[in-house]
C-alpha cells in the first residue's frame, strides 16, 4: 500500500473540507445533525427552566401575576418584534447564498441581522434591565420588598429571578449568536460561500432561529402571565 | 472478507521502525494540541486515572475510619467531606467518562471504519472543557472541600453548607459540558461517519451501548447543569428557588436532580455493558445470542432510565401515586437489563472459553451486576425502600452496579484493548491475579454493608453503634484489598509500555474492524477505507488467537 493512501483525503481538497469526511456532502450532513442534537441539548437546558417556572407558577398564581405586571409588555412586544424580523434576515442571507447572490447582498443580511440582535439587546438592557435595577426589583441587588405584595413577596422575587434567569440566558445566547455572524460575515466578505458551500451558514441560521423560538415562548410566559389579574 | 480486509490494511513489510499515532510526532505540544481521537482518548485516560486516585483516597480515608465506632480519625465535619469528594469525584469525574471518554474516543472511529470522529477540534475542546473542571474540583478539594453529599439537596446545600458549594456546583456544571460535546460528537459520528457496508445491525454492540449512552448525554446532562446554576444562584444572591426557608420548594430540586442523575447510572452501566458484549464473544469465540435485543435493550435502557428518577424519592413526602408509578417503571428496567445478563449467559454456552484476564473481569461484571441489579428491586419496591432507603444497603447496591459492574468492565476493556491502544501485551499472570485480586476485595468490602444497611446502619454518619464493628472492619480489610488490586495493574500496565511484549494486530483473534488494522493503529486508522461485508462477531471465520494459553 503506498504512502499516498495514507494521507487520502488530504489531497486537493478545498480549505473548508475536513480530512476525516469522504465527501463534502458527507461532511455538511454532520455539520448539521451535529447542530439538531446541540439544539436537543439546547431545549433541555432551557427545559429545566421552563420546568421550575411551571411548578412554582402552579404553586404562587397570584405572586408571579404581580412579578408579571412589574414588566412592561411593550418593551418585550417590540423586542418579540425585532427578533421575529431578524429570523427573517437571517433566512434571507442563507437564501442569496443558496441562489449564488453576490457576497454584497449576503454580507447586507448578515449585518443587518446583527443589527436586529444588537437592537434587541440594547432594548433589554437599557430600557428593561435598567429600569428594574432604578426600581429595585433585581433579587440579590437591592431587591425590596413592597408592601402591597403582602405575604406573596417571596415568591414575587422568586418570579423576577427566574425571570433575569430566564432572559439573561437567552441574552447570553444572542451575545453568542451575534459573535457568530461576525464570523460568517467575515467568512462570506473572503468570498467563501457558493451557490455549493453554504453550510455554515445553513447550520447558524438553525442556531439563531432557535434563539429565536426560545423568545417566543418567554414572552407570553413572563410578560403576559398576569394578564387576567387586576393591576 | 474479512481476512482480505486485514492484508489490504497492514503494512506490507514488518520493517522497523513502525510508524503509528504514538510515535507519528513527539513533543508535548504534538499531544496538547491533538485532533486524534485515539490520542485524546489516552490524554482522557490520563485525566480519569487522577480523579480515581483522588477518590480512591478519600474512601480510604473513609473505611479507616470507619474501623472504630467512635471514628477512629476524622472528625465528623471532616468526615462529611470525605464521602461528598469521594461521590463527586468518583461519579463525575471519573465514572461518567470512564469508558465513554476513553475507550469510546478510541474504538468508536477504529470499528465503524472512519478516520476520525466527525468533530476532531470539538473533541479535543471536550477535554480541555473536563480538565477545566476537574482543577476547579481540585481546587475546591484542596481548599476546604464541600460537605453536602454528591447529592447537593437543598437546606443542606443552601442555608447549613459552610464550605464553597458553589465553586464544586460550577466545577460539575462545566465537566457536564465535555460529557454533552462527546455525546454529539458521537451520535453525529455514529450517524454519519460509518465505512460502506457498515449497517446499523453490523455495528458492535459496544457501538449501540455508546449510542444510547450520547443519548442520555445529549438529553441528560443539561438538565442537571441548569440545576446546579440555579443553585448556584441561589447561594450566591441568597433568593429562594430550592431553600423552604426562602419560599423555595426542596422537592423540585430533587426532581430535578434525579432526572439527570438516575439516567447518569446508566451513563455509566451501559458503555459497560458494551465491553461486555464485545470481551464475551471474543473469549468464547461465538457470535453473540440474540444480536438485535441485546442492542435494543440498550435503547430501553436509555428511554426507561428517563422515567424513574422518582424512585430516589419515595420517602420525601412526593405523592403516593406517583411512588405507584415510578416503582413500577422502575421494575420495567430490570427487564431489558435482564436480557442482557441472559443472552451473555446463552453466549458462553458450549463456546470455546478462555480465560484471559479480560474474560476473568467480564465474567465478574455478569456475577455483580446480577447482585447490583436484583438488590435494586428490593429498593424500587415501596415497601421494602421504607426500611432500606438511607441506609448501607443502598451504598452496597450502588457500589455493586458501579463498581462491581462499571469499573470491572472498565478494567476488562482497557486490558482486551491494550495492545492494540499501545501495542503491547500485559503481563498475563500478574493481570489474572489482579483480576482476582479485584474481585475478593470487592466483594469483601460491599458484601457486609448489604447486612450492615439491613440492620439498620445508616449512611453517611462518621460513627455507629458498637455492634456493627464486626462488619465494619470487614468491609474496611476488603477496601484495602482492592486498593492492592487497583494498584498492581497501575504498575504492570505502565511497566508494558517499554518491557511488555510486542502485540501482533489481532493478538486475541477477535472480530471487528479495529483488530483488522496494525497495533498501535496509524494516525488515520486504516491504510484503505475497510469495506464490511459481514455480521458482527461472526467467529467462524476470525483468525486464530496469537497469544494462545491455557
Amino acid at each position: 500500500m503506498s504512502d499516498a493512501a495514507i494521507v487520502h483525503g488530504h489531497g486537493d481538497n478545498p480549505t473548508h473540507f475536513a480530512h476525516q469526511f469522504e465527501t463534502l456532502e458527507q461532511q455538511h450532513d454532520a455539520g448539521r445533525l451535529g447542530m439538531w442534537v446541540f439544539l436537543a441539548t439546547e431545549i433541555l437546558f432551557f427545559g429545566g427552566m421552563f420546568m421550575g417556572y411551571t411548578v412554582y407558577r402552579s404553586l404562587h398564581p397570584a405572586a408571579f401575576a404581580i412579578g408579571s405586571h412589574l414588566l412592561d409588555w411593550k418593551f418585550g412586544g417590540t423586542n418579540t418584534a425585532v427578533l421575529i424580523c431578524s429570523s427573517l434576515t437571517m433566512a434571507l442571507a442563507i437564501r442569496s447564498a443558496q441562489t449564488g447572490k453576490k457576497k454584497g447582498t449576503i454580507i447586507a443580511w448578515l449585518i443587518l441581522t446583527m443589527l436586529l440582535g444588537a437592537t434587541f439587546l440594547f432594548l433589554k438592557f437599557r430600557y428593561e434591565w435598567y429600569h428594574d435595577y432604578i426600581e429595585h426589583t433585581v433579587p440579590g441587588f437591592g431587591f425590596h420588598y413592597r408592601p402591597e405584595w403582602g405575604a406573596h413577596a417571596p415568591q414575587v422575587q422568586m418570579f423576577m429571578c427566574f425571570y433575569f434567569f430566564m432572559t439573561g440566558l437567552h441574552a447570553l445566547h444572542m451575545i453568542v449568536g451575534i459573535g457568530i455572524l461576525l464570523v460568517l460575515t467575515w467568512m462570506a466578505a473572503r468570498g467563501r460561500f457558493t451557490s455549493q458551500y453554504y453550510a455554515p451558514l445553513e447550520i447558524s441560521g438553525l442556531y439563531w432561529h432557535f434563539v429565536d423560538i426560545v423568545w417566543i415562548f418567554l414572552f407570553p410566559l413572563l410578560y403576559l402571565a398576569g394578564g387576567l389579574y387586576s393591576r | 472478507m474479512s481476512t482480505t480486509a486485514t492484508v489490504e490494511n497492514l503494512p506490507s513489510s514488518s520493517a522497523e521502525p513502525q510508524v503509528n499515532y504514538l510515535n507519528a510526532r513527539y513533543g508535548v505540544r504534538s499531544w496538547l494540541l491533538t485532533l486524534d481521537h485515539k490520542r485524546i482518548g489516552l490524554l482522557y485516560l490520563g485525566t480519569i486515572t487522577l480523579m480515581f486516585v483522588v477518590g480512591g483516597i478519600a474512601a480510604t480515608l473513609m473505611r479507616l475510619n470507619l474501623i472504630e465506632p467512635q471514628g477512629a480519625l476524622v472528625e465528623p465535619e471532616t468526615y462529611n467531606k470525605l464521602f461528598s469528594t469521594h461521590g463527586i469525584v468518583m461519579v463525575f469525574f471519573f465514572l461518567v467518562p470512564s469508558i465513554p471518554a476513553t475507550l469510546g474516543n478510541f474504538l468508536i472511529p477504529l470499528m465503524i471504519g472512519a478516520r476520525d470522529v466527525a468533530f476532531p477540534k470539538l473533541n479535543l475542546m471536550s477535554w480541555y472543557i473536563f480538565v477545566t473542571g476537574c482543577v476547579l474540583m481540585l481546587y475546591v478539594v484542596c481548599t476546604g472541600g464541600v460537605d453536602t453529599g454528591w447529592t447537593f439537596y437543598p437546606p443542606y446545600s443552601s442555608s447549613y453548607a459552610h464550605t464553597d458549594v458553589f465553586l464544586a456546583a460550577m466545577a460539575i456544571f462545566i465537566a457536564g459540558f465535555s460529557s454533552i460535546l462527546t455525546g454529539m460528537n458521537f451520535v453525529v459520528t455514529i450517524h454519519k461517519m460509518r465505512a460502506p457496508g457498515m449497517t446499523w445491525f453490523r455495528l458492535p454492540l459496544f457501538i449501540w451501548s455508546l449510542y444510547a449512552t450520547s443519548i442520555i448525554f445529549v438529553l441528560g446532562t443539561p438538565v442537571i447543569a441548569i440545576t446546579l446554576l440555579l443553585l448556584g444562584v441561589e447561594r450566591l444572591l441568597h433568593v429562594g428557588i430550592f431553600d423552604p426557608a426562602l419560599g423555595g420548594d426542596p422537592l423540585l430540586f430533587q426532581h430535578m436532580f434525579w432526572f439527570y442523575s438516575h439516567p447518569a447510572v446508566y451513563i455509566m452501566v451501559l458503555p459497560s455493558m458494551g465491553v461486555i458484549s464485545e470481551l464475551i464473544t471474543a473469549f468464547s469465540r461465538k457470535r453473540i445470542f440474540g444480536y438485535s435485543f441485546v442492542a435494543f435493550s440498550s435503547l430501553a435502557i436509555a428511554v426507561i432510565s428517563f422515567l424513574v428518577w422518582g424512585h430516589h424519592m419515595f420517602v420525601s413526602g412526593q405523592s403516593v401515586y406517583a411512588g405507584l408509578v415510578f416503582s413500577v417503571l422502575s421494575f420495567l428496567v430490570a427487564i431489558p437489563s435482564a436480557v442482557k445478563v441472559f443472552n451473555w449467559t446463552a453466549t458462553l454456552y458450549k463456546g470455546s472459553i478462555s480465560y484471559e484476564a479480560p474474560m476473568l473481569y467480564a465474567l465478574g461484571f455478569i456475577g455483580l451486576f446480577t447482585i447490583g441489579g436484583l438488590t435494586g428491586l428490593f429498593l424500587a419496591s415501596l415497601s421494602t425502600d421504607v426500611h432500606l432507603n438511607g441506609t448501607y444497603f443502598v451504598v452496597a447496591h450502588f457500589h455493586y452496579v458501579m463498581v462491581g459492574g462499571a469499573v470491572m468492565a472498565f478494567m476488562g476493556g482497557l486490558h482486551f484493548w491494550w495492545p492494540k491502544i499501545t501495542g503491547r501485551i500485559y503481563p498475563d499472570l500478574w493481570a489474572r491475579f489482579a483480576a482476582l485480586i479485584i474481585f475478593v476485595g470487592f466483594n469483601l468490602t460491599f458484601f457486609p454493608q448489604f447486612v450492615l444497611g439491613y440492620l439498620g446502619m445508616p449512611r453517611r454518619y462518621a460513627m455507629y453503634p458498637a455492634e456493627f464493628q464486626a462488619l465494619n472492619v470487614l468491609s474496611s480489610a476488603g477496601a484495602s484489598v482492592l486498593a492492592v488490586g487497583y494498584v498492581i495493574p497501575l504498575i504492570y500496565l505502565f511497566w508494558s509500555l517499554k518491557y511488555g511484549e510486542v502485540a501482533g494486530p489481532n493478538p486475541w483473534g477477535a472480530k471487528g474492524l479495529e483488530w483488522t488494522t496494525q497495533s498501535p493503529p496509524l494516525t488515520e486508522n486504516f491504510l484503505k477505507t475497510p469495506i464490511v461485508t459481514e455480521e458482527a462477531y461472526s467467529y467462524e471465520t476470525a483468525p486464530e488467537p496469537e497469544v494462545v494459553r491455557v
